[in-house]
This record gives C-alpha cells, sequence and structure tokens, in this order.
C-alpha cells in the first residue's frame, strides 16, 4: 500500500533527524567544552603577560638602572656644558654654534 | 451451519449492550485523566518543575573581569594588576594534622597557633586564612591537600615605579576599587565589573553549555596617562634631595609640556610605597602639589605685570619709582628686601620689587585685575579632574581694600595649587594662549584661549629671562645650552591667620625661552637650613630637571654652551 510505505518511510526520517540532534548536540557539548578550555588558556595567558609586564617594568625601573650604570659600568651623567643636541635631517628648531 | 451460527449470533446478543458502553466510557475517563495531568504539568505547574529541573543541573557562575591597565606617555605600566590567590577555610570540614596545620603557617608566614585557632572557629563557615597571596605560594598551599582548605582568586593592585608617583596614581582597596588619585579619578574607565552566567554542568563538573549570560563581565579599559615615566623619576629624585639638603617639610614638582599642557611629570616628596601602604600617614597620601593651596609670592608678579602691559599702562622701559624701599597704604607698609632706587618694568621682575607691583597693580581697576587674573585660571579649579583639587582663593574684587590689591600683585592675599601655577604659565609659553592641562594623554594639542596678547607674551618672557641673569633672583636656574625664562617666589607661610617666619620657596620657569617646550614648577615647603630663598632652594632643582628633561626629549639648543654665567657677588634675594 503505498500509504503505509509514505508512513513508513517518513518514520524512519523522523527516528533519524531525532538521533542527529542527539549527536549533535553531544558534539556541541564537546565543542563548547574545548572553547571553555581554550577560553581558559586564553586567560592564563593573558595573567601571565600581565605578570610578565609586570616583571619588565620592574627590571627596567629608571632607580634600577641607574643603579647599575653607575656602580656597575661606572658611567656618569655628563655635565650639561658637554652635551649638544643636533638635529640631522630635520630644519625645526635653530640650533646654534658653541 | 445454521445452527451453530444462530446458536452463535445468540451469544454474542447475550451481551449486554452497556459492557461495551461502560468500556468505552472507562477509557475516555483514562484519557481524560491522562490528558488533565498532562496540561497540569505542562502548562500550570511548569514553571516549578523547570526550576527544579535545572537547579538539578545549572549552575550560576561568576565570570571574572580585571582591572585596566595605567600607562605612562609611552606604554609603561604605571599600575597593574594580577591575579592573586587568598586561602580561606571552611573550619567545619577542615581535617589537618598537625604536621599539615605547622606547614601550612610556614608557607602562608603566619604563626603556627593563629592558623590552628582559626581553624578550629567551628562556629563560622567562612574564614579567611591569608589574602592576596602570590600565585606560587598558593599552589604550595593547593598541594598540602588539606581538606576544607581552598582557594579564591582576586585581583591585586602593583605600582612598579613605588614611591615615585605614588600620590599622583593613587591606590586601591583590597576590592580592586580605586580609592585615592587617578586610580579614584578613573575608576569609571579602568574599573572592572565581574560579570555573571546560568551554565549546564555535567556531573563531572565541566560546563557544557552557556544557557544564558546574567550580567556580561565589564573587563576595565587601559588607560595612557600623559605622565613621562622617565621624566616623572628624575623629577621625583631631584626633589627628594633638594628637600632633604634643605631640611624642608616637604616639596612638589610639576613638569608641562609648554605646547600642549599635558602633566609629564607630578611629584610630591615625602612619599610612601603604594605596594605597602602599612604606616603611610594621610599627610603622605595627599597629593600635594593639586591639593594643597598655598600663597605663592612673587611668582604672581608677572601677572601682574602682563596686566599692567596689557592695559597699555606701562612699557617694558617704563621708569617706576621704588625708592626707599617702602611704600605705604593706609596703616599698611609694603617694604623691599633690598631698597632700589627707580627700575624700570623689567627690573621690577628681574629684582622681584615688591613695591614695583603693588604700584602695577593699583594704577588698574580692581576690576580689570582681577578679570585677568581670573582668566589666567586663578581661583578655580585647573580641570585637571583629579580628586580633591584645591581651586585656589581669589577673592571678589568689589571686597578688595587698597592694601589687598597691592598685596595681590606680589602674591599675598591669594593662593593657588602647583599646578594651577604652572598651568598659568602656559600663557606666557604660548604668546598669550592658555592652554588647560591635561593627566591624560592628548593625540592633538588643545584649544588654548587667550589671555593676553602675543606682544604682551613675548614682552614678559624677556623680563623672565633676565631674572636668572647676573642682577636677578635666579642666577641659579641658568641651563647650559638653553635660554631660561622664569620666575622665584618666597612667601611667608600663614599659620592661623598670621605670617610666620617659615617660608614656602618656590621656581615656576620655561625653556627653551625662545620657544618654550617644557614649564617647571617646584615648591619647596619650609626649607629649615640657612636658605630659604626660591632662587636658592628651589631654583636648582629647576635647572636640574629643566636641563634633563631637555636633553631627554632632544631640544635643540637655542644657546650657546658657555652660555653660563656665573654671579659674581650675592644672589639678589627677593622680597619675602
Amino acid at each position: 500500500m503505498p500509504v503505509d510505505r509514505l508512513s513508513l518511510l517518513l518514520l524512519a526520517a523522523a527516528i533519524g533527524c531525532a538521533l542527529s540532534v542527539v549527536t549533535a548536540q553531544h558534539k556541541a557539548r564537546k565543542l563548547f567544552m574545548v572553547l571553555q578550555q581554550e577560553q581558559a588558556r586564553a586567560q592564563d595567558m593573558d595573567v601571565e603577560w600581565g605578570q610578565l609586564q609586570l616583571e619588565l617594568s620592574t627590571w627596567a625601573t629608571p632607580a634600577r638602572v641607574e643603579r647599575i650604570a653607575a656602580q656597575k659600568l661606572h658611567m656618569q651623567m655628563p655635565a650639561a656644558e658637554s652635551v649638544h643636541h643636533i638635529r640631522i635631517g630635520q630644519t625645526e628648531g635653530v640650533v646654534t654654534q658653541p | 451451519m445454521n445452527y451453530t451460527s444462530s446458536k452463535q449470533s445468540t451469544g454474542l446478543t447475550a451481551l449486554p449492550p452497556w459492557r461495551s458502553r461502560l468500556l468505552f466510557s472507562l477509557m475516555l475517563a483514562g484519557l481524560f485523566l491522562l490528558f488533565a495531568r498532562a496540561v497540569y504539568l505542562q502548562c500550570i505547574h511548569n514553571a516549578f518543575l523547570q526550576e527544579k529541573g535545572n537547579e538539578r543541573y545549572g549552575r550560576t557562575i561568576g565570570v571574572a573581569a580585571h582591572r585596566g591597565m595605567i600607562s605612562d606617555r609611552n606604554g609603561k605600566p604605571l599600575a597593574i594588576s594580577t591575579p592573586v590567590e587568598s586561602v580561606w577555610v571552611s573550619p567545619q570540614e577542615v581535617d589537618a594534622s598537625h604536621g599539615q596545620v605547622a606547614r601550612l603557617a610556614h608557607i602562608l608566614r603566619m604563626p603556627a597557633g593563629e592558623v590552628a585557632s582559626r581553624l578550629a572557629d567551628t562556629a563560622r563557615e567562612f574564614v579567611y586564612l591569608k589574602r592576596q597571596l602570590p600565585p606560587d605560594q598558593a599552589e604550595k598551599v593547593v598541594r598540602l591537600g588539606i581538606a576544607g582548605v581552598a582557594l579564591q582568586r582576586e585581583y591585586r593592585r602593583y605600582y612598579p615605579d613605588g614611591e615615585v608617583a605614588a600620590q599622583l596614581l593613587g591606590f586601591t582597596n583590597v576590592d580592586d576599587r580605586g580609592q585615592e588619585g587617578m586610580e579614584l579619578a578613573l575608576q569609571s574607565r579602568v574599573g572592572a565589573e565581574d560579570g555573571s552566567q546560568r551554565v549546564i554542568k555535567d556531573k563531572r563538573g565541566h560546563v557544557v553549555e552557556e544557557v544564558e549570560s546574567l550580567r556580561l563581565p565589564k573587563p576595565g579599559a587601559d588607560v595612557t596617562l600623559s605622565i613621562d615615566n622617565k621624566l616623572q623619576y628624575l623629577a621625583y629624585t631631584t626633589l627628594s634631595q633638594a628637600v632633604r639638603q634643605h631640611h624642608a617639610k616637604s616639596g612638589s614638582i610639576v613638569v608641562l609640556d609648554a605646547k600642549t599642557g599635558e602633566v609629564l611629570a607630578l611629584g610630591n616628596y615625602p612619599s610612601y610605597n603604594p605596594n605597602n601602604r602599612d604606616g603611610a600617614t594621610a599627610e603622605l597620601l595627599r597629593n600635594r602639589a593639586v591639593v594643597d593651596q598655598f600663597e605663592p609670592g612673587s611668582t604672581m608678579k608677572p601677572f601682574t605685570v602682563a596686566a599692567a602691559l596689557e592695559a597699555g599702562l606701562v612699557k617694558p622701559g617704563t621708569l617706576i619709582d621704588t625708592t626707599g624701599g617702602q611704600m605705604t597704604i593706609g596703616r599698611y607698609t609694603i617694604h623691599d628686601a633690598h631698597p632700589d632706587g627707580v627700575l624700570t618694568v623689567a627690573q621690577v621682575l628681574q629684582k622681584s620689587s615688591n613695591v614695583g607691583a603693588a604700584k602695577m597693580a593699583l594704577s588698574l581697576p580692581p576690576r580689570v585685575f582681577w578679570d585677568d587674573l581670573s582668566a589666567d585660571g586663578f581661583g578655580e579649579p585647573t580641570g585637571s579632574g583629579f580628586p580633591g583639587e584645591a581651586g585656589g582663593k581669589l577673592r571678589d574684587y568689589k571686597t578688595w581694600r587698597p592694601i589687598e590689591q597691592a598685596t595681590m600683585a606680589y602674591g599675598n592675599g591669594i593662593s593657588v595649587n602647583l599646578l594651577q601655577l604652572a598651568r598659568a604659565y602656559t600663557a606666557f609659553a604660548n604668546d598669550g594662549m592658555l592652554l588647560p592641562v591635561s593627566l591624560l594623554k592628548l593625540n592633538a594639542p588643545p584649544q588654548g584661549t587667550r589671555v593676553f596678547s602675543a606682544a604682551t607674551a613675548r614682552e614678559v618672557r624677556d623680563m623672565l629671562e633676565l631674572v636668572v641673569k647676573p642682577g636677578g633672583t635666579a642666577p641659579l636656574a641658568q641651563i647650559s645650552g638653553y635660554r631660561v625664562a622664569g620666575k622665584t617666589g618666597t612667601a611667608h607661610k600663614l599659620e592661623n591667620g598670621r605670617y610666620v617666619d617659615h617660608y614656602v620657596a618656590s621656581f615656576v620657569g620655561m625653556a627653551p625661552a625662545s620657544n618654550p617646550r617644557l614649564i617647571v614648577a617646584v615648591k619647596i615647603d619650609d626649607p629649615q637650613g640657612t636658605q630659604y630663598y626660591g632662587g636658592q632652594v628651589a631654583a636648582p632643582v629647576f635647572s636640574t630637571v629643566m636641563s634633563q628633561a631637555l636633553h631627554m626629549l632632544g631640544v635643540p639648543n637655542d644657546a650657546p654652551l658657555d652660555n653660563v654665567i656665573k654671579p659674581t657677588g650675592e644672589i639678589v634675594k627677593e622680597d619675602t
């Protein structure tokens, strides 16, 4: 009977759909978990970046740089009289010769 | 066959018809019951059941957001939040051996007795053991594996530069909300708000689905200040040396970009370590450069001269008689510390004569003088947005007595904050245009307001150059290779309405004078040594900071390198 065959076909299709909804849901949840892990990783990296930045700026504080330059490298600030600024390739500002 | 069929038919017909009807109605009733139950569950009782269901697998979790970074104009972090862990316990669930407690106390650097007593406090369900622990220590706590001891992530603010910009940046409380300074001013921008969301968790505790976001987390935005970290350090260290050398009570310094009005450095000494505020008094926390007002003294004189020039009453060469070094107005007498004879307007500034300035101020109608001072930004906050900024005091001209108008000419009877004073000098640096100050980095120079003509501004600048020449009050402010224009100030402090023999020494100057790039204002409060004049105490701070700052910024020289002329005699002392 053609009607019965159609019903069977529709029934099979309905069951197929239902099963694929279940698998899709499962897959979605698995992917979501992966997303969550990646997001957590991104946040951890963000945190680490902040800590590294903090570390960098702590090592590079002017106070520390100055101390090392003066004590370890025996450098000193030249007197203002011995520093002359010149501009190369720019005409801005008037440079007077000493 | 016939009989059989008749027999059967009689058997069937023997069934009474009510039986089938009963069966039918029973089935109908059953169906109806089922239907009614379905309606009850699906429609009427639905909300309650849904809620119960959600409770089984749905969870509301917090989404942490952290406070934005505050950086200097070159992107160097000045304040940054990083996560720390707080250790808390649920005493009722704690099950720890003596050894574990001892090890826990060792990691937390707390006395073992105290840890034990907190663990034993079973009346409470939640006790913090220690807040804000660095991550590596927190990990050790977890590795002990004591039941009932757990961690809670929090954010802590760090200030890599420590005390250098402490009062400017301010600080946050334990919940990472701004309490003082820029942290407070920028709270709405850098402040973060944690969000929350509803999720579905499986039985292993994994989040498998995000149902809805209840509140979106709002992470704080990063903010770039106008401060230059290197200039800030330079200004702070130079200031701290001067304050210690002169045994002063405190000192403040402001460095402004003369072209944009941006604050490049703003420091106070003494200071405190914002990373560990133990023992920091309210006195130390205050940003004196912005929050404290003081009588500026002679650093006001250029504005008096500009007002007189602008009104067309004097020219730079106009002679003013200051013979005798005093002047009597009513019951009061104004003194000059070093009486001179007849001075030009330029010399009045150079030698900082009170009598000369007072005469110029008295030649102006009060209204005009008030209008000019008010236009220069005195008497109202600078608009920097710094919390608690003191606007300074400029009284209404209608209430002025002549003596007050005279003393205001040299900065008595008027009060300012240091930032306001530095900002007012942008008018001289910018050919008459007063710029708004900004603590945030600007992308383009702001629109200024014209307060005097370009000619007046240049004339005053030329006069201010004489101040640092021999014969002026601040030869120590000279800088090799650059022309400097500036003004000293030495004012008696007011205590309980009376002037006392304690002083505020100040210097405000700009360089290169031919086309000013920076303005530096220095204030030293109550120098206790033998020196207390602005030209002796504040001017050297100015010249050190300005000279190195100009080098750092690569500003071309506008004078020969041997331009510094050492004063031959004693430095001219200004009037106090």
